[in-house]
């Protein structure tokens, strides 16, 4: 792709506005339409536009496929880990309520942390997925 | 609702069905997969308009955004362009199409109406979560609320299927990397020709 200068060029504008868009998508779930689901798809898709354009070598040298096989099993286990650290505290799998010094805040923590780890998986599989179709050299 | 609103659906759900006979039609295969992405953003402006903000959201980034994106790698690795002649249009699977999706429709006549506040639906834990999931959550957004914490185990296995997928697909198609070639290592050090074993 390296002769598409006007998709270079207008692709290195957009990225890093689809990358804030996925943070504003993940961290204002609470508030706004949106979540860990979405904004990993949208991060996701940021990524793999810029592997699509810049080449995929340049793309496994900005996120090895290591580290995003990685990110894709943590982002389950930090759900997981959630769950039982309520366990832990006292209460049952998955209940934020003791997770904070008052329910409400318990909850806050809770789902901004679970939807973090949806985040990751969901972003990392699209990801890992997009290697594994790209890599294959038949 | 008011006419403009069943006027906006029916137009929408008009160029739904117009989008999906040129996909069911069209035998270029690009075509097809923007056609496809075309369908998926149709599809959320109409939950947008059903006020399914959430969902829409999703159909848009997971329909339009990254499947779109899925299918033109495949597409850059297969090269297939489907090059049939124009069959003769079949009568008995026709039929049967037409009959189900006949029955089906006759089957949604029995179902409340949309926004019916007297549908079984409504009626069961949703009042609950209107009611007290701000207090108990501290969250507007209730969508939220309910999927990562009143539903927390659903998502819990939604993120688990996710993740399966994706193992099932490194599995299956290995990691990316298939020249096998004796003493070549890939980017963890692994050697390939072992691997293979």
């Amino acid at each position: 792709m390296n002769r598409h200068s006007i998709l270079r060029v207008v692709a290195k504008l957009m990225i890093p506005y689809i990358l804030l868009f996925a943070l504003y998508v993940q961290f204002h779930g609470d508030f706004g339409p949106g979540g860990g689901f979405q904004a990993g798809v949208i991060f996701a898709a940021a990524f793999i536009l810029y592997a699509l354009i810049f080449g995929i070598e340049n793309g496994r040298k900005v996120l090895p496929a290591r580290i995003n096989r990685i990110v894709m099993a943590g982002g389950v286990l930090l759900y997981c880990l959630v769950g039982l650290a309520g366990m832990f505290l006292g209460s049952e799998f998955l209940d934020y309520n003791v997770l904070g010094p008052t329910p409400v805040a318990g909850q806050h923590y809770g789902i901004l942390l679970v939807e973090l780890g949806v985040g990751l998986t969901v972003s990392s599989t699209m990801i890992a997925i997009f290697y594994v179709f790209a890599g294959q050299d038949i | 609702m008011n006419p403009a609103d069943i006027l906006i659906d029916i137009f929408l759900l008009l160029l739904m069905a117009a989008v999906a006979i040129a996909i069911v039609r069209s035998h270029l295969m690009f075509a097809v997969v923007m056609l496809s992405g075309i369908f998926s953003l149709l599809a959320a402006v109409l939950y947008v308009h059903l006020t399914a903000v959430d969902v829409a959201f999703t159909e848009a980034a997971v329909g339009a955004g990254v499947s779109t994106l899925l299918f033109l790698a495949t597409l850059a690795l297969t090269h297939v362009n489907v090059e049939e002649k124009h069959k003769p249009v079949r009568v008995v699977p026709l039929v049967i199409v037409v009959a189900t999706g006949a029955m089906l429709t006759w089957g949604t006549l029995d179902m409340p109406h949309y926004g019916d506040p007297e549908a079984p639906a409504n009626k069961h834990v949703a009042p609950r979560y209107i009611q007290e999931s701000p207090k108990e959550t501290g969250l507007p957004n209730m969508v939220t609320s309910v999927l990562a914490s009143y539903r927390g185990y659903d998502t819990l296995g939604e993120v688990v299927v996710i993740f399966t997928a994706g193992v099932g697909v490194l599995v299956i198609l290995g990691r990316g990397r298939r020249r096998w070639r004796p003493g070549v290592k890939d980017e963890d050090g692994d050697n390939l020709e072992e691997e293979r074993a």
